[in-house]
């Protein structure tokens, strides 16, 4: 939109304590009531492009770099489609362990990464707080042991990463057809020591979230909250699964849109968009339309479309979740932190339940069946559902690269989240303070984005320009 | 005395060096002892508020404004650091340096498969920044002090390295800690 002379620009940029590049443009009429309220996302990456040619084993490695917050999710995503690639989708016990521990794993450190050191801060200080301590080192300074319980939280996420894929960021554990090492006595025990403490503590942050959630809720309910669709992967019984299951979406009554639908079908159900103003296209499920087909991923997602979850405290945890809304899904943006709340306690007790299975002690790591050109891997990662896609030629050369991340899901409703606290917030204020600015970048953040995930096509800037005489027909138009 | 400032970014990175960095877990704590942090997208100071001791970069130059925070950290921070494989000699990102860039834009947003874009646009609006014509590594932008390699560098080799050079103490990390991977 290009603004007028009595348009004022407002910029928040780079939006912070999130993963990635971002930025918040409003603008503003000449009485400061806002007109437009836009998240954009500036960067641009080529995976799609660039892996065309590499070796198909290389890409569960090579494309986790699309992220080091979560690159497991990226490495299990392309190992996924790599094992229909080989014949190999049936993995052993011991693979299909492994790389599920991982995957919690993972689930455990992003997830209390972002609540501990990216969000603590807005919910303790409160959204307009001196932004010199608005941080995790001011968390660190008022209150030092929740600052160290998030600290040793993600320290146990990155070590089981570590013992599962060899290190903890851009690890090497899965290849196509299963993992590459097994989970030794030694390694099990190591884990042990600790579990009972992050059980605990999973327990005292799920409390944080939901008390937060519940006492402030005539505040938080409104809080750039708007109905939605919700979609998720989930279990054949419909539980909650993090690792594998068959596509659901459910409208913002709860009613099913599809239900178990094969992943490998994705291309029929979802398609996304293209706007020229950010580099992140914007998903919708294709039989709605762009209008009404745009939907959330997530925890919040999650939590909504599974019928239940099949681990006791993260279960109860739901019911009471639920409770809320009387069963019904929660449109509500800041409930984002308490439903991923209940996921770090569900992966805790998931890796507990990993952590006694003898399985991991197995030696039979690797199965190939019959090859194939085309491989499709889903995964609920810690942001959303993970689409990734890949052909691979008769030379083992990957010929086609599709990737639909997390974030890029959100890309709407974390849209629509800006443009509604910038008119329930911003609007008519005759001064924008950093607090206020602030406001907008807490309910982004409430979605967890990871905007250099989705950004992940690396070009350079097509530059075109268009001479339009004064009745707006096109003269001549010159493209790079 | 005032406590030494130290200043972070990512441009064409993953945030992984980042989280390197945060696997330095309850040193954490140390850290912020030695040094307040100011620019830094782990808190909300979004322009410089003085002069940095030190100025640890991840990613490589992939756009204009990656060129434009970089000039801007060499400015303000006494000793910049190239954190990463990206920042040191422009990483995955710098695949794409091969490739005529037109193909990249048409993967992504005209030929993927589940792409919807009837009128056939390409993200071009004036607020994103333009791209480069390919990935740079930081020291052929600005000058920078010291390259820690790595994908990511291990927690230890960032930690070794910042205390050491807010210590005044040469830079001499064991060969264990210097990683290409």
């Amino acid at each position: 939109m290009i603004a007028s002379t009595n348009t004022k620009r407002v910029v928040i940029e780079p939006v912070t304590r999130v993963e990635g590049h971002g930025k918040v443009t409003i603008l503003l009429d000449e009485k400061n009531r806002v007109q437009q309220a836009r998240l954009h996302v500036v960067e641009f990456r080529g995976f799609e492009r660039f892996i065309q040619g590499r070796p198909f084993w290389e890409v569960p490695v090579l494309v986790q770099r699309l992220c080091g917050i979560c690159p497991v999710s990226h490495h299990l995503a392309a190992a996924k489609a790599m094992d229909r690639i080989v014949g190999g989708e049936n993995l052993t016990p011991t693979a299909e362990k492994m790389r599920r521990l991982m995957h919690y794993g993972q689930m455990f450190q992003s997830h209390a990464l972002h609540f501990f050191h990216l969000c603590s801060p807005d919910l303790l200080f409160g959204f307009d707080a001196d932004v010199a301590i608005r941080n995790v080192i001011g968390v660190a300074a008022k209150y030092p042991d929740l600052a160290v319980q998030g600290v040793m939280m993600r320290k146990y996420g990155q070590e089981v990463i570590r013992l599962t894929a060899g290190k903890k960021i851009h690890g090497t554990g899965a290849i196509p057809g299963g993992i590459n090492k097994n989970l030794s006595v030694e390694e099990r025990d190591f884990l042990l020591k600790d579990l009972d403490q992050m059980i605990t503590w999973s327990r005292g942050a799920l409390k944080i979230a939901k008390d937060y959630t519940v006492e402030n809720l005539e505040k938080v309910a409104p809080f750039g909250s708007f109905d939605s669709n919700h979609l998720s992967l989930i279990r054949a019984d419909g539980a909650m699964d993090l690792y594998h299951g068959n596509l659901r979406a459910i409208d913002a009554q709860g009613n099913k849109i599809f239900d178990q639908v094969d992943y490998c079908k994705y291309v029929d159900y979802i398609v996304e968009e293209v706007r020229n103003w950010s580099y992140m296209k914007f998903p919708f499920i294709k039989s709605l339309g762009p209008e009404t087909g745009w939907y959330r991923v997530g925890p919040l997602a999650r939590v909504n479309t599974c019928d239940f979850i099949d681990t006791p405290e993260a279960e109860a945890a739901r019911k009471e979740f639920m409770a809320v809304t009387d069963n019904k899904p929660n449109n509500l943006t800041m409930a984002y932190h308490w439903t991923r709340m209940i996921e770090l306690l569900h992966s805790i007790e998931k890796i507990k339940d990993l952590l006694h299975d003898k399985d991991l002690q197995g030696n039979d790591l690797v199965v190939k069946g019959e090859r194939r050109e085309e491989g499709i891997g889903l995964i609920e990662a810690p942001r959303g559902t993970l689409f990734h896609h890949y052909r691979v030629d008769k030379n083992d050369q990957v010929v086609m690269g599709n990737l639909i991340v997390s974030t890029t899901s959100n890309n709407e409703p974390m849209n629509r989240a800006v443009q509604k606290v910038a008119e329930d917030h911003l609007s008519g204020q005759s001064e924008l303070t950093e607090g206020l600015l602030n406001h907008v970048e807490v309910a982004i953040r409430a979605y967890d984005p990871c905007l250099s995930c989705a950004t992940h096509a690396l070009g350079r800037m097509p530059l075109v320009v268009e001479l339009v005489d004064a009745q707006g027909n096109m003269i001549d138009r010159k493209a790079r | 005395m005032a406590k030494p400032k130290v200043a972070t970014t990512s441009l064409a990175g993953c945030f992984g060096c980042h989280m390197s960095l945060l696997d330095i877990d309850d040193r954490i704590l140390k850290l912020v002892e030695l040094v307040d942090f100011d620019k830094s997208p782990i808190d909300d100071i979004k322009k410089f508020t003085g002069r940095c001791a030190v100025g640890l970069i991840e990613g490589g130059c992939c756009n204009e404004e990656n060129v434009h925070v970089l000039q801007d950290f060499r400015k303000h921070c006494d000793i910049l650091v190239s954190v990463g494989d990206c920042a040191t000699m422009g990483g995955i990102p710098a695949m794409r340096n091969t490739i005529p860039l037109a193909e990249c834009l048409e993967e992504a947003y005209l030929n993927g498969p589940t792409v919807h874009n009837p009128s056939g646009r390409i993200p071009n609006d004036p607020e994103i920044p333009l791209l480069l014509d390919k990935v740079y590594p930081c020291h052929e932008v600005v000058k920078i002090d010291y390259h820690l390699p790595g994908c990511p560098p291990p927690a230890d080799t960032i930690w070794q390295a910042l205390t050491a050079l807010l210590n005044n103490n040469p830079l001499d990390l064991p060969y264990e800690l210097i990683k290409y991977d």
